[in-house]
């Protein structure tokens, strides 16, 4: 982590923290966070930082989530939960056009110009803050930008929270990121809880971030809380639950596409898609066409697919994807693979969401070890025969 | 198929088989939208709302109901006969309803301890979807089916459209709704991912699992979810009745065909 002289620092206590909320709030904002709800810390509109997760841990496992309470009161001790931010910035459903057909047969077309919220995201952690910059590339990066999203992106403020409580299916670290956030963030909060009292040590990132801190009660940022905070999340970087295995991973997928370990996850992944819509980075959606009982009013809606709704590969005959096999490929060579490609980057940020949230408790980070252990067992079984048949190999390998 | 063109009005007309009434009754609760589709389609026959019938050929027939007798065994061809299009409504029509649990039990025997006079109950020995004696041209699942389906259905008919009614799993619904998952958050068994959406994933949103009243999704595999129930606490006996209630032989079926690793069209 960088400290440079211009990096604006402060001190918030909880009143700070409600006082950040009220502001922004009057400022007009929508201010989404994390708050309890149905046994989860879901990500929902707050009304003051009373409603955030004080006291409130994660305990995670493959295919298991549950609410348990953390001694110290903490606001931030969680980990991803069931949505990402991606709900706000990419909805599930949006309308991009209607149409209407008036009496003598024209029709018209109306593009959506939808209010767009203006939003500050509180407490967004520094792999899904990475999250938003793979979609960010995604929807507005190319030729076509969904600007739906870019306008609801362009005017929202992102309020980090820094990680110092990893769960257990957490691998940001050996996904390329860190606990940290170093980034694309407006005001950046770690959160220091000990004998010295329930603080926040606060960075601002951006100009607004820098204004923002000045119109809410702040101390100037002292020594030890700074040296607390930096220190536990760098801690955090160690306690990281789950890794990936420290190989290329897009050379290894791209490898890998007649393995046999697709046919063992096949045989667990129930093609449901959880994985894809707790995803904060998975941008797929569909459009379909609705009309009225008139049939003079049409609108084209986006929404949210998935690699593994059999309809999604669907031409004429069918479609192409038809096995759960195939699709799990898909998904899991598109994460890691083949978004280098598209995009020139992982698609994984390493937030476990799709571990945690995946009814049959399928891990990504165990399918990849098992994908490379195979990768590496038939690269010595090839390198043997190769060296017994000497050109046979490539004979082997084109096939 | 546009049934728009021309200048007649279309024409509508419900049947019912063995049933409970409960679809048929979806498309009398689609009260906002009801005035517009008189106004639309011209209900022909439809007798729980009127015992006036105009008799067929019908544009549009809607049938709810499974085949359990010899007479609609017979009747059901007829409907088909005198429908130019043919969708079946609601999980008994679609599926063979809760009355197919007397496909895995002897019906002689439950007419002799049910009825005093059994002699008078003349009932087939299963109870079976409409698909299974005529060609379908749509079949709309649900105990009972949605509103909003059902409109879209007729809605998609009149334009000479496809409905949209996507056939993948109620978890697409959960999150789309922003439900919290009721297995992985609280240990809830629950048939969400192996069964068809369309209900707006409604029971996971009030914290129960899914029973799978829908049927199975278009994307089923069955055996990746049993070792599920039984983690959530479920034994042998509570599986099979948790996948026999509304559409049993559609869950067998889907249970017997759920093969992951095979290719259908192209690998």
């Amino acid at each position: 982590m960088t400290v440079t002289d211009a990096e604006v620092t402060a001190v918030l206590d909880r009143d700070g923290l409600d006082a950040l909320v009220t502001v922004l709030r009057s400022d007009g904002r929508t201010v989404i966070g994390p708050t309890v709800r149905d046994g989860a810390i879901v990500l929902a509109e707050l009304s003051s930082a009373a409603e955030l997760p004080y006291g409130w841990g994660v305990e995670l496992d493959a295919g298991r989530y549950r609410l348990v309470p953390c001694e110290d009161g903490a606001a931030f001790a969680h980990s991803a939960g069931p949505q990402s931010w991606k709900n706000c910035l990419h909805p599930q459903r949006e309308r991009l056009w209607s149409a209407d057909r008036a009496p003598d047969g024209e029709v018209t077309f109306t593009e959506e110009e939808a209010a767009t919220p203006s939003y500050a995201f509180l407490g967004v952690r520094p792999c899904d803050l990475r999250a938003i910059a793979v979609q960010d590339r995604v929807l507005t990066g190319g030729r076509h930008a969904d600007t739906g999203y870019g306008r609801r992106r362009r005017g929202a403020l992102l309020i980090a929270a820094e990680c110092t409580a990893p769960g257990a299916t957490c691998f940001c670290v050996s996904a390329g990121g860190g606990p940290a956030a170093d980034t694309g963030y407006d005001l950046a909060l770690t959160e220091v809880v000990d004998e010295d009292g329930h603080r926040f040590f606060a960075r601002a990132g951006s100009e607004a971030g820098r204004r923002l801190l000045d119109r809410i009660p702040h101390r100037s940022a002292d020594l030890a809380t700074e040296v607390t905070a930096r220190t536990s999340v760098d801690a955090a970087r160690d306690r990281m639950g789950r890794s990936l295995p420290p190989v290329d991973l897009r050379a290894l997928l791209g490898e890998s596409l007649d393995a046999d370990r697709w046919d063992d996850v096949a045989e667990r992944c129930l093609t449901c898609g959880n994985c894809t819509m707790v995803c904060p980075t998975c941008f797929c959606t569909t459009t379909e066409e609705v009309t009225d009982l008139t049939g003079d009013h049409s609108e084209r809606w986006q929404r949210w697919d998935s690699c593994f709704d059999l309809d999604f590969s669907h031409l004429h005959e069918g479609p192409v994807r038809s096995s759960g096999r195939s699709r799990y490929r898909q998904w899991l060579t598109h994460k890691l693979s083949t978004w280098y490609d598209q995009f020139g980057g992982s698609g994984c940020v390493g937030c476990g969401r799709c571990i945690t949230w995946c009814p049959a408790g399928i891990d990504i980070t165990e399918e990849v070890a098992a994908l490379h252990a195979e990768h590496e067992a038939t690269s010595v079984g090839h390198e043997t025969a190769a060296a017994a048949h000497g050109t046979e190999r490539w004979t082997e390998t084109e096939r | 198929m546009d049934a728009t063109s021309g200048t007649r009005t279309p024409t509508l007309a419900v049947f019912k088989l063995a049933s409970c009434d409960g679809c048929q009754l979806t498309l009398l609760d689609c009260e906002d939208e009801l005035l517009a589709l008189a106004g639309r389609v011209e209900i022909a026959h439809f007798l729980e709302a009127s015992s006036a019938v105009a008799p067929g050929p019908y544009d549009l027939a809607l049938v709810e109901g499974s085949v359990t007798t010899p007479q609609d065994a017979e009747r059901v061809h007829a409907i088909r006969a005198a429908a130019r299009h043919l969708v079946t409504i609601g999980a008994c029509a679609t599926a063979g309803g809760i009355q197919a649990l007397r496909n895995y039990a002897d019906v002689d025997e439950y007419r002799r301890t049910v009825y005093a006079r059994p002699e008078y109950i003349d009932t087939l020995a299963t109870s079976t979807p409409v698909s299974a004696h005529v060609d379908v041209d749509f079949e709309l699942r649900g105990c009972p089916i949605d509103r909003r389906q059902l409109l879209e259905v007729i809605t998609a008919f009149l334009a000479g459209r496809k409905p949209d009614v996507p056939d993948h799993s109620v978890c697409f619904e959960c999150k789309r709704r922003g439900t919290v998952c009721v297995t992985v958050a609280h240990g809830t068994p629950c048939l969400g991912p192996v069964t068809h959406a369309g209900c707006g994933a409604l029971c996971p949103a009030y914290g129960r699992g899914c029973y799978g009243c829908f049927g199975p999704s278009g994307s089923v595999n069955l055996p990746a979810l049993i070792p599920l129930l039984r983690r959530d606490g479920m034994d042998e006996e509570a599986t099979v009745r948790f996948l026999h209630t509304f559409n049993a032989p559609a869950f067998d079926a889907a249970g017997r065909e759920s093969r992951p690793s095979e290719e259908g069209v192209a690998k």
